[in-house]
């Protein structure tokens, strides 16, 4: 039982990591424009490198 | 006169040396239209940033200091095939931005802890009935607590907030049951945990939360896109102008720009923007979309003209006055204000089931108490099962219910053409039982059409329209349109106030007044010709023609109006147009009832007059004469082509040129508002089930869990049905 020491604090550990992802993405602005977002990821080709540079 | 175009009220510093504009694009559907745009826009040297926003429909646009001007932007939009405008971003819609970001990260926060609480409460759950010991037991709730006190104290705040503000001012609403519950739960649950108990609550507490932002964060989502499309809307209408900067030079502006005492310049075919009075020229104005009046009025210097109003044939001067001076916008503010209050007692269907709700679960929750105390039981058990009614009881299906509803709706309104501008539209939409139309550009088309087009050869029509393309006139644009016609004849000659002349292989052509044709005397002859048209004549050589030009019943009306009969709904025209006018349009869809030549006022007494028959009244209008009664009706509805004030007060607004989204918008919100019932009836069902096992006391978390979850995805599957309705259309 004292495995539990180790994997309840890992376990949480792993999901601040991931709440702290996610507020740091919508801090970044990424979930302004989720209809967007879908169609960029499967755009051809990347948008011109000065619009990238950015956010 | 030079033109040019100062977009420098909407440009705002973004450090580091760049400028920042907001465009909003028309037409950007796609991921092709974005690539395209953003590719095109980059392409311009200097720029650093383009990005589109393909959910709000905008363009955010940066640059070097000092090295470009905002118009090449919309020129170049232009180039690709999108029309575009300066977008500033209005402080409601910001707030709202605002909002919907905190209402997100709480959620985030929420879900985080949930999923995390039951990580760990799984194992106690199935440990309490096989082998697990209690330190184990103690030390998992502990660590329950750990996440769920922060996370709840930070992800309550939209609820505590709101109760707290709701019990400062002595009412109640969805949100003090809420808070309740929560706190009572977690206080609970810590001191259950101190003592060892079996049972926690950390995890229904928590999961609550993340069930009734995920409600919360729809409705504020749906309402801030519906805004942001709107302003979109608004902006692309283009409303600048012509201010003299000097004498004799022109700039064209936004209206925000514009300021009391400014002159600008109204040239013919155009639509006013301000409301002032002509200081210089003569002109006939067209102030259909103000009074519903389709016979032009004559403008010279001294007349006051609105914003709203088409200048149709000479050129003019304006000084802009005050608005709040007692002009008609002023006047109709006023009867809108007056009419907007009344609206306001509309209690929410939201509003009304939480009213009943909260004193009936706290009551529930105390007689549990009392009576399990009178039957000898433990205050401290008593009180344990109290909390256990109130969780069980929790409001997250009724949270749930409506926002899940009105954002499905939304989206597929959305889809046939309508947008909801106020939250609780849907309801009182779907409650309408008599609908009042408008006639002038809401029956009828914005735009004019040439009635008897079909009795001229066509040849003729055609040289006509090619004619017409020279002149900016509304009727001869209409006459082009018609025509078909792409090409211009040219040295065509305009004069101001008769018409246009040219000369085709030696032959004169002339398309205006029929005074200046030379075709007066065919007018009396012309039978088909109708009592609302305007007439305008054609010569060539010898030959005369006249044409009759007005304005055309929107295509569907006739069908539109068959379908709402059939949906039992009471037809009405009230118009503020002359009779005979009124009569053709009642008599040619059949409408049995409808009034003349009436003032705003008059129109908001009629709708009153049926508010106090108890009927629903559903107006659908586009006048700036419009507003009052669109805010005096039970719910309203506008065209895109409406007036600003119009369309900032209707409840819903609707796009194209057909009237058939006004039969959706019916279908639409009366199946969602079938679907809110439903979805209430369905958590106060679950309600009554398990509010009897979690008072009979043997009601462990595991239940009420499954009990909440089950019962707030039923409520959101079912509101998915709102998606499409049963495909009876016009």
């Amino acid at each position: 039982m004292e495995i539990l020491v180790i994997l309840v604090p890992l376990a949480l550990a792993l999901g601040l990591a991931g709440l702290a992802a996610f507020l740091w993405s919508l801090r970044s602005g990424q979930y302004d424009d989720l209809e967007g977002a879908a169609w960029r990821a499967i755009a051809d080709d990347d948008p011109p490198q000065e619009a990238q540079a950015k956010r | 006169m030079q033109v040019t175009r100062d977009f420098s009220h909407y440009v705002r510093a973004a450090g580091q040396g760049l400028q920042h504009i907001d465009l909003a694009v028309e037409g950007v559907h796609c991921a092709g239209c974005m690539a395209k745009i953003e590719r095109g826009l980059a392409a311009i040297p200097d720029v650093t940033l383009a990005r589109v926003n393909l959910t709000d429909r905008r363009v955010a646009l940066e640059w070097k200091q000092g090295t470009l001007d905002p118009a090449r932007f919309i020129d170049r939009l232009e180039e690709l095939g999108y029309k575009a405008y300066p977008y500033e971003t209005e402080s409601a819609e910001a707030t709202e931005v605002a909002e919907s970001r905190f209402l997100l990260r709480c959620l985030g926060v929420a879900a985080f802890a949930t999923m995390n609480v039951m990580m760990l409460s799984v194992p106690v759950w199935s440990g309490n009935v096989s082998d697990m010991l209690p330190e184990q037991r103690d030390f998992f709730h502990w660590l329950s607590a750990l996440i769920a006190l922060p996370a709840a104290a930070y992800a309550g705040q939209p609820f505590f907030r709101s109760a707290w503000r709701a019990l400062s001012a002595k009412t109640t609403n969805m949100d003090v049951p809420i808070s309740i519950g929560v706190i009572l739960a977690l206080g609970m649950s810590i001191v259950e945990t101190v003592h060892h108990a079996e049972h926690a609550y950390f995890d229904a507490a928590i999961m609550l939360l993340t069930f009734l932002l995920v409600g919360r964060f729809l409705d504020q989502n749906m309402r801030r896109r519906t805004r942001a499309v709107a302003g979109n809307l608004a902006a692309l209408k283009a409303e600048t102008a012509a201010k003299f900067i000097g004498t004799d030079e022109i700039s064209q502006v936004p209206v925000a720009a514009i300021r009391p005492g400014d002159i600008v310049l109204l040239r013919p075919g155009e639509r006013c923007a301000v409301d002032g009075t002509v200081i210089e020229g003569r002109s006939e104005i067209d102030q259909s979309l103000i009074t519903g009046e389709t016979l032009y009025v004559t403008a010279e210097q001294g007349t006051p003209v609105y914003a709203g109003s088409m200048n149709i044939s000479g050129t003019l001067r304006v000084r802009v006055s005050a608005a709040s001076e007692a002009t008609l916008l002023a006047e109709i503010a006023r009867l809108l204000d007056n009419a907007l209050q009344a609206r306001s007692r509309y209690m929410r269907l939201a509003d009304r089931a939480s009213r009943l709700y909260a004193p009936v679960v706290h009551a529930a929750a105390l007689l549990t108490i009392i009576g399990w105390v009178f039957a000898g039981a433990s205050w401290h058990d008593a009180i344990v099962t109290g909390v256990a009614v109130l969780i069980i009881t929790c409001p997250c299906a009724l949270g749930l219910a409506i926002p899940t509803v009105q954002t499905v709706a939304s989206g597929a309104m959305f889809k046939s053409g309508v947008l909801l501008n106020s939250g609780d539209a849907i309801e009182r939409m779907a409650e309408a039982d008599h609908v009042i139309f408008d006639k002038t550009g809401t029956l009828t088309l914005p735009d004019l059409e040439v009635a008897n087009a079909a009795d001229i050869p066509a040849d003729i029509f055609e040289l006509a329209g090619r004619l017409a393309l020279s002149s900016h006139h509304p009727v001869a644009a209409a006459v082009a349109r018609a025509s078909g016609a792409k090409s211009p004849i040219i040295g065509a000659v305009e004069e101001a106030g008769q018409g246009v002349r040219a000369t085709l292989d030696g032959v004169e052509l002339r398309l205006g007044r029929p005074s200046f044709c030379g075709a007066e005397t065919l007018i009396g002859a012309g039978d088909t010709l109708e009592a609302e048209a305007s007439v305008v004549a054609f010569r060539k050589g010898s030959e005369k023609f006249i044409l009759s030009v007005r304005q055309g019943l929107r295509p569907d009306a006739r069908g539109v109006i068959a379908a709402l009969k059939a949906r039992n709904v009471g037809i009405e025209i009230l118009s503020g147009d002359r009779e005979p006018a009124v009569r053709a349009a009642a008599d040619a869809l059949g409408i049995a009832e409808w009034r003349a030549g009436l003032t705003p006022a008059d129109k908001i007494a009629r709708i009153e007059e049926l508010k106090r028959r108890g009927q629903k009244v559903l107006m659908v209008g586009d006048g700036m004469n419009d507003a009052p009664s669109l805010a005096a009706a039970h719910v309203s509805m506008s065209p895109i082509s409406a007036a600003h004030l119009s369309q900032s007060t209707a409840d819903l607004i609707f796009l194209g040129k057909p009237l058939a989204p006004v039969v959706a918008a019916v279908d639409f919100s009366r199946k969602a508002l079938h679907l809110m019932r439903e979805n209430l009836w369905l958590a106060i069902g679950y309600n009554v089930l398990s509010v009897p096992i979690a008072i009979s006391g043997v009601v462990t978390p595991l239940i009420a869990a499954a009990a909440m979850s089950g019962s707030s995805i039923l409520v959101m599957l079912n509101s998915l049905r709102a998606r499409s309705v049963s495909q009876e259309r016009v």
